[in-house]
């Protein structure tokens, strides 16, 4: 079938688990998930004498002074480094195990019956666990919208999957606790909430591309989760090793951003551009965070940097989903079945969500 | 002779995919006819959301992931 959109190679592409195809461990103890019985405490172990570590080998083997600049900045990275790395591995073993108990196609399915306010809190919150990538945008909004599930809720789900990043949430509650954990999650939830019913509103059905409603269609019905809990593990083992694989030049990137800032960038400085009293600071944390496209747990260490030295928290979470959740790349793949009018709709929806987050954070808080 | 079809736009999974599958199809004596389908608009209206796919003679059997050799090999035989 012609229809001009052509083929493309997205290395992106994909995300879903691999299963190992290794030879099977031998011990049945350690085949059924006993290594992590292992493998917790030593992590524990190493994560809690991280900072006594990187501070000796900064001030005693590399002699610098940890109140200097440098001193600082090294420090910075080198307990950043591992910290950081080693909490996204914990994180995303997690997360990529009970994804195995989700699919994309199950959410479809549970949204599909849904209408009004009901289905955009519904798919806003399912947006969270639900494995997503923005490669796989165009046929999975396609398939939520032809088994009928609505625009609006379409749309919650299409904001709240990349914003409300699980592995963003999970790192936040290690960095920074369960208060700006959940209020990540919270304000990232209302966010798709109202966008997605704003957007389902505004009755934007014929600013979808002709083809997505015409092209003919079936919903397939495959269930990929009849795993065993072993397999499970092996598949979140196995997402540890896809995703740290691909995203380490991004967290090291991210580490030493934050380490010059944290060493470096003085109080006074960060207070006059992302402090609370610069009110046009959140709409321009905003218009960088949206080019900026980089993984979420990239993303942490400026954060941390960020408001360590005084930034705004209601700036910087703008900034931060921003970065996650507005991308560029996923709005060009997203014009392949959405209308420039619609395009803009929705950066536009989704961006002033993220303004009015901003504001109201440095304003409360 | 078994029609298989991977659905992907050639992404480093969909290789890996093609690849257990011509495995899969060899350990079972199958004659295995293995096509790349890359064109979202055929991806699509199979119903597939989540690439990569397998289908074994036009039945989608896997979306999203990439399961072990000898889950493909299941797969194929049932």
């Amino acid at each position: 079938m012609e229809n001009g959109l052509g083929t493309e190679n997205t290395p992106a592409c994909g995300c879903g688990g691999t299963q190992p195809n290794g030879k099977p461990l031998h011990s049945p103890f350690l085949r059924k998930g006993g290594w992590l019985l292992l493998a917790l405490p030593a992590w524990f172990l190493v994560y809690y004498w991280l900072l006594p570590a990187t501070e000796w080998l900064t001030s005693s083997v590399f002699g610098l002074d940890l109140g200097s600049r440098l001193g600082s900045a090294v420090a910075f990275f080198l307990y950043d480094a591992p910290k950081v790395l080693l909490l996204l591995s914990l994180v995303v073993l997690g997360v990529t195990f009970i994804q195995t108990f989700v699919s994309p196609e199950r959410t479809r399915d549970i949204l599909a019956r849904r209408a009004g306010a009901w289905g955009n809190l519904l798919a806003s919150l399912l947006g969270i666990i639900t494995p997503f990538c923005s490669c796989s945008a165009v046929p999975l909004f396609i398939g939520f919208v032809r088994v009928g599930v609505p625009l609006g809720a379409t749309f919650s789900f299409l904001v709240s999957a990349p914003m409300v990043n699980e592995v963003a949430l999970f790192m936040l509650l290690g960095l920074f606790g369960w208060k700006i954990a959940g209020l990540y999650a919270a304000t990232g939830v209302g966010i798709a909430f109202l966008s997605g019913w704003v957007l389902g509103k505004l009755r934007m059905e014929k600013h979808l591309e002709a083809w997505v409603m015409e092209i003919p269609f079936t919903a397939s019905t495959v269930d990929n989760h009849g795993m065993a809990l072993p397999e499970r593990l092996e598949v979140a083992v196995q997402g540890v090793r896809d995703i740290l694989g691909k995203v380490w030049p991004y967290i090291l990137a991210g580490i030493a951003v934050g380490a010059f800032i944290h060493g470096y960038v003085p109080e006074s400085l960060m207070a006059r551009f992302m402090g609370r009293s610069a009110w046009w600071s959140v709409p321009l944390a905003v218009i960088v965070g949206v080019p900026l496209y980089s993984n979420a747990a990239g993303v942490m260490p400026i954060v941390q940097a960020l408001l360590g030295k005084g930034a705004a928290l209601g700036t910087v979470l703008a900034f931060m989903m921003a970065v996650i959740g507005l991308s560029l790349p996923e709005t060009i793949i997203l014009r392949k079945v959405l209308k420039p009018t619609l395009i803009a709709v929705f950066l536009g929806v989704v961006a002033t969500g993220i303004l009015v987050v901003g504001y109201l954070f440095n304003l409360i808080l | 002779m078994t029609r298989i079809e991977i659905f992907g736009k050639g992404c480093a999974k969909c290789e890996l995919l093609t690849e257990r599958a011509a495995e899969a199809a060899k350990n079972l004596g199958l004659q295995a006819d293995i096509v790349k389908v890359k064109d979202i608009a055929e991806i699509v209206s199979r119903g597939i959301m989540t690439t990569p796919g397998l289908a074994v003679d036009g039945v989608v059997k896997v979306q999203g992931h990439v399961p072990s050799v000898k889950a493909i090999e299941d797969l194929m035989k049932g």
